[in-house]
């Protein structure tokens, strides 16, 4: 027996058999999960959506987000010119399906952004974002828009939400990203978010974005004070990277086209 | 080895030959999984789960596998082990899987799951091979809960997420010691664990590989 083991034959025999056992195995629950699988993740990417638009309530189920996300209408625009297009434009059926973080790595779908504009520093801009939009009859009452840039280590992926007259923030919120926990990472406190809420991205004539956040809090009587968040403490470079990052998806190249297009009501 | 009784193979690696703390298995994932208990736990059931089946798995065919293939096919058997348990947490345990990234298929490089297989399993039957493998995950756990309860209480002021210690931040009084949310505080847990464990059980402490000499140079004035 000890001996019979030792062959060549028997060598390949057992790995062979050893492979086909497996890789059945690892095959059966890479397909039966699947579903499941895909079904977290749009779950996921809603819930983070719902969470930045101030519409999500702690310990809602699943059906709830469907439910909450079903009042949203997804739709792609193109950057340049703020227009919305065609899922088709980008290869696909259904805008959802549409990834718009891929998309900014492939040369054909996206831009590059010259170094002295790239103040989010994310040196490629893809031409179409997807947007979630609701209304209520005719009258438009949020936006929420995906927004990404360099923090101190890492690029914080989140959504902006604003009201309808598309200048009010509703709420914002960073899915992912991976800044010092405790200084940084305090981006994710609920106390600091609450503070965005009721802030106006731009000033009377629309044109530039004026987000600011600044050292030692917002003090009533502050001048533009509607357009300042208090500074994270402990994280100049992270909250310098959220400016920026803010204020360059809010600008002419992110979303101002598409935003001044709304506001006209030509799209 | 050969007439080690079950409850001596569960038991013993959990206090007196526990894998981090004696055998310094497996130190990787210590530092990386242990900023939250509701994380941690998950991560203890996996790898607990990897290494009982990999063990029952390597125990099975060990009479089958040639000598000079044997750790190619124990390196399949937990790599395929650890995707499943991947892909399960994905599909049922989403939030938390996403935020054990990387760390779950890096179970794979777990130096306990391969040294239990290797040093325990093809050796072993079965049931004993289990028991191993559901003892050594335990030792890996109850070390792993130990250094997450004091990042965790320390470093966040909460357990399980459930605030006990209100931060400063957010309106409390207890100003949280960021370092305890960083990787390089559970070095300094696991050695102070290390130490209190080779306090209780002496035998632990190793030998000296050598002894320094005396000091006999004349020193200068």
């Amino acid at each position: 027996m000890a001996k019979a083991k030792e062959t060549v034959s028997r060598t390949l025999v057992v790995a062979l058999v050893l492979s086909i056992v497996f890789s059945v195995v690892v095959s059966t629950a890479a397909v039966l999960l699947r579903p499941a699988q895909i079904q977290n993740q749009n779950l996921d990417i809603k819930t983070n959506i719902l969470s930045a638009a101030g519409m999500l309530e702690s310990g809602s189920s699943a059906e709830q987000i469907e439910e909450a996300f079903a009042r949203f209408d997804v739709r792609l625009v193109d950057l340049d010119t703020g227009e919305f297009v065609e899922p088709s434009a980008v290869g696909v059926q259904d805008p959802m399906k549409y990834d718009m973080y891929r998309a900014a790595s492939d040369p054909q779908m996206s831009t590059n952004i010259p170094s002295s504009e790239d103040k989010a520093g994310i040196k490629r801009r893809p031409n179409v974002a997807k947007v979630y939009t609701m209304s209520e009859g005719d009258q438009l009452t949020r936006v929420v828009l995906p927004i990404h840039g360099y923090g101190l280590w890492s690029t914080l992926y989140g959504f902006i939400s604003l009201e309808g007259d598309l200048n009010t923030i509703e709420g914002l919120g960073f899915y992912a990203h991976a800044e010092t926990p405790g200084l940084g990472g305090e981006v994710d406190n609920p106390r600091w978010k609450r503070q965005w809420v009721g802030k106006e991205v731009y000033n009377e004539d629309r044109s530039e974005p004026q987000v600011r956040l600044v050292k030692g809090g917002v003090s009533a009587d502050a001048q533009g004070k509607e357009h300042k968040v208090d500074a994270l403490s402990g994280a100049t470079l992270t909250s310098r990277g959220v400016e920026q990052l803010v204020n360059y998806w809010m600008g002419d190249r992110g979303y101002a086209p598409f935003l001044q297009k709304l506001r006209e009501g030509e799209v | 080895m050969a007439d080690a009784s079950a409850k001596q193979v569960l038991f013993e690696p959990i206090f007196s030959n526990n894998p981090i703390a004696l055998q310094i298995l497996g130190i990787c994932s210590a530092l990386a999984v242990t900023t939250s208990m509701n994380v941690t736990l998950v991560m203890c059931a996996a790898v607990i789960a990897v290494t009982a089946f990999s063990n029952l798995a390597v125990s099975l065919v060990r009479t089958q596998i040639p000598g000079s293939i044997r750790i190619i096919v124990q390196m399949t058997i937990i790599a395929s082990l650890v995707i499943v348990v991947d892909q399960v947490l994905k599909a049922y345990a989403y939030e938390i899987s996403k935020q054990l990234s990387v760390f779950v298929g890096l179970i794979i490089t777990n130096c306990i799951v391969m040294g239990r297989a290797e040093g325990f399993a093809m050796k072993n039957g079965p049931w004993l091979s289990f028991l191993d493998g559901v003892g050594n995950g335990l030792g890996y756990s109850v070390l792993l809960i130990f250094v997450a309860f004091f990042r965790e209480l320390l470093g966040a002021g909460s357990l399980f997420g459930v605030s006990l210690m209100p931060v400063v931040n957010e309106g409390g009084w207890y100003i949280p010691n960021g370092l305890l949310l960083l990787p390089p505080s559970a070095f300094f847990i696991i050695g102070l664990a290390i130490w209190g464990l080779r306090t209780w059980k002496p035998e632990q402490v190793e030998e000296p590989d050598y002894k320094m000499s005396r000091h006999v140079a004349k020193e200068a004035f």
